[in-house]
């Protein structure tokens, strides 16, 4: 009981909105049967509605796979096993582990600096975490040109040391943090400043250690959050397309991700290879959706 | 252990140890990814005479991307209104087969990449594509002009509308509605004067946000634009042909504008969504 009252005061704490705005979930997906219109009406609306999803959302991505195997299954595999596509696969794996890992361990230690302690400043630190969502990707990628390139910032000293970020592995997996910058922690913040610091408190006063608290307290309670938002957090990074086309320089074979790849293919009139290489993206962007639809059943029987 | 004096008196105390170590690695994780990045953005920015800043802003070709951006982004959040709504009245008011999946459809243009999202487009609605066939006949070119352009932000903005719409049409107290039919309000009168003001803040909110999306826009669109200068050059676009022309001025100029608009919207933004919350 005397629990139940300690977590209820937390919730004043809720300054950060759970809107879960630009990623949201949870969304109880349920009818709710007040409305009196005749079934024509009905009918009409709900007819609007689907043709709209299928016109402007379906559509599309059945094109992805129509259009991928219209020269036939020898041509789609071929153009998956050709070396550049292969290795914009690879380049790809390797920038979304590194840059989702990063992403990770930042936001974890984030969620739990904002919703464990109160210090001033806190709205404003969360405004700044929320910043990439609002800014274009272009104008990501230009940062870290303006940054690291030779006539940026730091680039005439790091080309004097030899040390090459620009159209290189670190500049792609440092704009692709920047768009996924916000995506693990606004996943767990909300989550935690709902679940307050009621445990954490008695796992430390009868002696644990932070990191057995974190790792024994807190981590269970989040784990399903957490893998919310690292889910999110991957599609995006495989995905991401501005940022990374402005600072990876398209080196063919060397710096080139799917996206990239696929729109060298596309400008080169290859259609049916631009569109197997979407199919992959295409068929990730769908397991990504039946899996978050899962983690939202069971972050939804947990929250009731 | 280090935590426990890091900044004395700068929070409030509490037994739960971290705080030094977590704050000072989620400011680092800030400026090394975010702050420090924009500041070189800036610092470039200033670097320019107000004159020259003035110069490239108000070039024809910059102004016409600009406002074609922010046109366009406004038109497309505008349709998103009016469909997001119908879209989520019918999934939280009416039962139909196939409901739980048009539910799991909407989330589709946030999943897909893209420029996965940008070619499947320009194919179906280039003259010989599956949609373009048939609009070709009756006169309307979609690929390569502003109407195209349009159709890929309506697609990246439609989930914002219906996802922050949705949750407070189903938290709608049935009641309300009720009370208003039984006191001899028309259904229509009832959806005007009472359902439609309870949804207004996060109606706005949701076009906020996919206006916001589809104003830094640029793989769904450079493959369906044509990108032809003046007419349909977006202006993420003409931030990469000035970077690739190695001029970094207009480059730097451009972006500074965007980001200063990215950072209004965010606020409008944060305030439209704290009072959906007051409202609901």
């Amino acid at each position: 009981m005397a629990l139940t009252e300690v977590r209820n005061d937390q919730e004043e704490l809720g300054e950060y909105d759970p809107g879960e705005i630009y990623a949201p979930r949870r969304i109880r997906s349920r009818v709710v049967r007040v409305s009196t219109e005749p079934f024509l009406v009905r009918f009409a609306i709900v007819a609007a509605a689907l043709a709209f999803l299928g016109l402007f959302i379906v559509l599309p991505l059945i094109a992805v796979f129509v259009q991928a195997f219209s020269k036939g299954f020898s041509t789609y595999i071929k153009a998956l096993t050709d070396p550049d596509a292969l290795s914009a696969i690879k380049l790809t794996l390797i920038v979304a582990f590194a840059s989702v890992t990063l992403n990770l361990f930042f936001g974890v230690a984030a969620a739990w600096a904002v919703t464990k302690f109160r210090f001033p400043g806190k709205t404003l630190l969360l405004t700044l975490i929320d910043l990439p969502f609002s800014v274009s990707p272009v104008v990501a990628g230009l940062l870290f040109v303006l940054l690291f390139g030779l006539q940026g910032l730091l680039g005439p000293w790091l080309a004097e040391h030899n040390i090459k970020i620009l159209f290189a592995l670190p500049a792609i997996v440092l704009a692709t943090m920047f768009v996924t910058f916000p995506f693990v922690a606004r996943e767990l913040i909300p989550l935690m400043q709902e679940q307050g610091t009621a445990e954490e408190e008695a796992a430390v006063s009868l002696g644990a250690s932070g990191w057995a608290t974190f790792l024994r307290v807190t981590l269970p309670n989040i784990k399903w959050a957490l893998l919310y938002g690292i889910l999110l957090c991957n599609a995006r990074a495989m995905g991401e397309f501005g940022a990374v086309s402005v600072v990876s320089g398209h080196i063919r074979g060397e710096t080139n991700t799917m996206p990239l790849h696929i729109e060298i293919l596309y400008n080169e009139y290859q259609f049916a290879a631009a569109f197997a290489v979407a199919s992959l993206l295409a068929m990730l962007a769908l397991v990504t959706l039946v899996l978050k639809t899962a983690l939202e059943r069971k972050l939804e029987r947990k929250s009731r | 252990m280090a935590h426990s004096n890091a900044f004395p008196r700068f929070r409030e105390p509490t037994v739960i140890p971290g705080f030094g170590l977590t704050f000072g690695l989620t400011l680092t994780w800030l400026a090394v990814i975010v702050l420090i990045p924009i500041s070189a953005l800036l610092l470039k920015a200033t670097s320019i005479s107000l004159d020259e800043f003035l110069n490239i802003l108000l070039a024809q070709r910059t102004l016409n991307a600009l406002k074609l951006s922010f046109g366009l982004s406004f038109l497309a959040a505008v349709v998103n209104v009016f469909f997001g709504l119908t879209v989520a009245w019918a999934l939280t008011r009416y039962e139909f087969p196939g409901r739980r999946l048009a539910d799991a459809i909407v989330d589709i243009p946030f999943a897909l990449p893209t420029a996965v999202a940008g070619i499947a487009l320009a194919s179906l609605y280039s003259p010989h594509g599956w949609l373009g066939s048939f609009l070709a006949p009756l006169g309307i070119k979609v690929a390569f002009t502003p109407l195209g352009i349009l159709i890929a932000l309506i697609f990246v903005g439609l989930p914002f509308v219906v996802r922050t719409v949705q949750p407070v049409l189903a938290d709608l107290d049935p009641e309300l509605e009720q009370a208003a039919a039984s006191l001899g309000a028309s259904r229509w009168q009832t959806l005007t004067r009472v359902v439609l003001p309870s949804l207004l803040p996060a109606i706005l909110t949701g076009f906020a946000l996919a206006f916001a999306r589809a104003v830094g826009e640029y793989g769904s669109v450079i493959f369906i634009a044509g990108n032809i200068p003046n007419v349909s050059e977006i202006a993420p676009l003409l931030i990469i042909i000035r970077l690739e022309e190695f001029r970094f001025a207009d480059a730097t100029a451009i972006a500074t504008i965007m980001l200063a608009a990215a950072f209004v919207m965010l606020l409008v933004i944060n305030r439209l969504q704290r009072w959906t919350e007051v409202r609901g």
